[in-house]
């Protein structure tokens, strides 16, 4: 059983949904980020994304942009990524790598699959490369024993869903709205949707990222999915260091602990 | 043994090439989508309409209409004789997209794509501009088909070109400064990109290069082929026989590859295209994606990308703001590899010489994208020699460029 089907069946068992925060690597500096995902793990987040900064980050709106940005100018590279997931995993914290495709591409598929096994990460979510062009990934993650979380999305149709869930490993990744990575108000009946039809394909948990911001949120999505994942919030927050990280880690992490009132 | 399914005319498999990329939009390696599983279902949707429109009637009658009654095609193919003398003597053709509507190639296939905006019952349209020439020609189209239009400029252009941004108000688009990363082209793409993905029911991205995910790269190849289709006709009466060399600039690499393909089956037509060398290849300052740059994916496509150790996007630089793009069109990458095109640098001072010398041996004032091809075929023609004959696609014309240009030759002052 991959160590992500393990951390799963735990919180199954626990009858609530798992926290999953996200931060980039290299920010605010590689050391300062290594503090923050040990915060985040401390106050409970089950699982840490550890993004990589990118020069052209599609997907992301402008928290995430910036902090990307930050890290660039201070000096991040993609050695970097394993170094920071190392750390996750030395203290015992599960971390997954969410990256575009272009600097795995680049640093060659089979050799970054192959260090960050070696670095303890268990897999890596890919915004920006569907299954239809993975074939490589799909070799090399079978290779290395890593999961490979692929997105759905609320455009995509049943067939693009059951491509996509058969494509992945861990779990799914359902982008509750359509737009790009940012907090917001509400994260809106589409997510509960998209996470409904999901489940029509595949056994899989299913974490619904994008938008989430606050403990009562956080509740919310942890009614109708398997697992919560914060990132603009957090990074928002990481500005002004760990404890204040922690703290809204530990509202998170309360969120998704809360019973499951029923939808009205 | 059942007998194979006939073929009927309405399959638009029957009426791919050779030449196009694979059902997933791949030229050999490249291409491909690498994008967001959010846009998949809109990509979808747009090559299955884009595969009907292609073979309806309906669709390339209007299309062509449009072409002939609107854009002004056929442009006209022009011979630059003065100019030629400064080529070996070989002979020099000019393909006259500067005289379309709006002053470029780019109304092609801007036509186009609002054509079929139209017919997916789509109303808005957004667009990404770097020098304002497709923001314009995207402008344009909208206010003829009544569809509203977004266009992100990166914010140092719309400074650069404020002209173009009035221009495109004007015409009743909304002008969208994009303040991230260099706040040039690649970062007006990346926030189109943003805009589309949080749009898409009700949007088309009308890209302006025959880049990107499929089906951008071949449907917006298809809507400049014209250019080549148009211009070997008329070298064919004009002097009895093909071209040895066919030169257009590089940036994304539209109307090149509008150009080539009329040519692309003449095996002995050589297919020159012309990269923005910008300072000087060894300066780092350039744009040419193709002569320096490695295979990496970027605004959704596998292809020849300028990019550091890390695969991170490396800024391009050029004079000329339309080919100051990392990126590159992945059938031009297919082109490279395969040896049937070649592409060489044009740096900003031989760029500029061209654009004076065809401005004062012929009274044409080419865009400074264009004058990057001139300056190539005033090389191939030393290279050819007296009996060398060469098509120069002159994309678009010059009158944004004045301004750069009174700066560079210093020809007003306080500017």
């Amino acid at each position: 059983m991959s160590r992500l089907a393990q951390l799963f069946e735990g919180t199954r068992a626990e009858k609530r949904a798992a926290l999953v925060g996200y931060l980039p690597a290299g920010y605010p500096t590689v050391g300062e980020s290594k503090d923050l995902l040990a915060a985040t793990i401390d106050a409970g987040a089950d699982l840490v994304e550890v993004g990589v900064p990118y020069s052209d980050p599609v997907m992301d709106g402008p928290t995430i942009q910036a902090a990307a940005d930050t890290a660039l100018r201070n000096g991040f590279r993609l050695r970097h990524v394993f170094e920071v997931v190392e750390s996750v995993a030395s203290r015992g914290g599960r971390a997954v790598v969410m990256t575009y495709w272009n600097p795995v591409f680049h640093y060659g598929v089979d050799r970054f699959a192959r260090d960050l096994a070696a670095a303890g990460g268990l897999g890596l979510i890919t915004p920006d490369l569907t299954p239809d062009e993975a074939g490589d990934w799909l070799t090399a993650s079978d290779q290395h024993g890593l999961d490979r979380i692929f997105l759905v999305a609320p455009s995509s149709s049943e067939e693009r869903i059951a491509l996509t869930a058969k494509a992945t490993t861990g779990f799914v990744y359902a982008t509750a709205v359509m737009g790009v990575t940012g907090a917001r108000e509400s994260v809106g009946a589409s997510a509960a949707d998209l996470v409904g039809r999901t489940r029509k394909h595949t056994d899989l948990p299913i974490g619904v990222g994008l938008g989430v911001r606050s403990g009562d949120q956080a509740a919310e999505v942890a009614a109708f999915a398997d697992a919560v994942i914060v990132g603009s919030a957090l990074v928002t927050r990481a500005a002004e260091g760990t404890a204040a990280l922690g703290a809204l880690a530990a509202e998170l992490a309360e969120g998704v602990r809360r019973p499951a009132v029923p939808a009205a | 043994m059942p007998e194979a399914e006939p073929v009927t005319d309405k399959d638009p498999k029957q009426q791919r090439t050779s030449h196009d990329p694979d059902e997933r939009g791949h030229f050999g390696p490249y291409g491909g989508r690498f994008l967001p599983e959010a846009l998949m279902g809109a990509l979808d949707e747009l090559s299955a309409e884009y595969d009907k429109a292609r073979l309806d009637p309906e669709f390339t009658g209007e299309f062509a209409r449009l072409l002939s009654g609107y854009a002004g095609r056929p442009s006209l193919l022009t011979e630059a004789p003065r100019f030629a003398e400064h080529a070996g003597g070989a002979r020099i053709f000019l393909k006259r997209e500067d005289l379309n509507h709006t002053g470029s190639h780019k109304i092609n296939n801007v036509l186009g794509q609002a054509l079929l905006t139209r017919r997916m019952g789509k109303k808005r349209v957004i667009a990404e501009t770097g020098a304002g020439q497709h923001g314009v020609a995207t402008a344009t189209a909208c206010a003829l088909l009544d569809l509203e239009c977004v266009v992100y400029m990166g914010e140092v252009d719309t400074e650069r070109q404020a002209l173009n941004v009035a221009r495109m108000r004007l015409l009743g688009a909304e002008v969208i400064p994009v303040k991230t990363g260099s706040r040039t082209l690649k970062d007006a793409i990346n926030e189109a990109l943003r805009d589309w993905v949080t749009n898409v029911d009700t949007t088309h991205y009308l890209l302006g290069t025959a880049a990107g995910a499929h089906p951008f790269p071949v449907m917006v190849r298809n809507f400049h082929k014209v250019i080549g289709e148009e211009a070997r006709k008329q070298i064919l009466e004009l002097t009895g026989r093909l071209p040895d060399a066919v030169a257009a600039c590089v940036g994304g690499g539209s109307n090149a590859i509008g150009i080539f393909h009329g040519f692309i089956d003449d095996p002995g037509v050589r297919l020159v295209g012309l990269e923005p060398g910008g300072k000087g290849i060894e300066t780092g300052e350039h744009g040419a994606t193709l002569t320096e740059g490695t295979p990496g994916t970027l605004h959704g496509a596998l292809s020849y990308l300028l990019q550091d150790e890390d695969g991170q996007t490396i800024e391009a630089y050029s004079i000329s703001a339309g080919l100051d793009y990392p990126g590159v069109g992945p059938e031009h990458s297919w082109l490279k590899d395969t040896g049937r095109a070649e592409y060489r640098a044009v740096t900003d001072a031989e760029a500029m010489e061209a654009f004076q010398l065809l401005s004062r041996t012929e009274g044409i004032i080419p865009a400074i994208e264009s004058a990057h091809a001139l300056a190539g075929a005033l090389k191939l023609g030393k290279e050819l020699g007296e009996d060398g004959h060469i098509l120069v696609s002159l994309s678009g014309r010059g009158d944004k460029d004045v301004d750069t240009a009174a700066r560079y030759f210093k020809l007003v002052e306080d500017v």
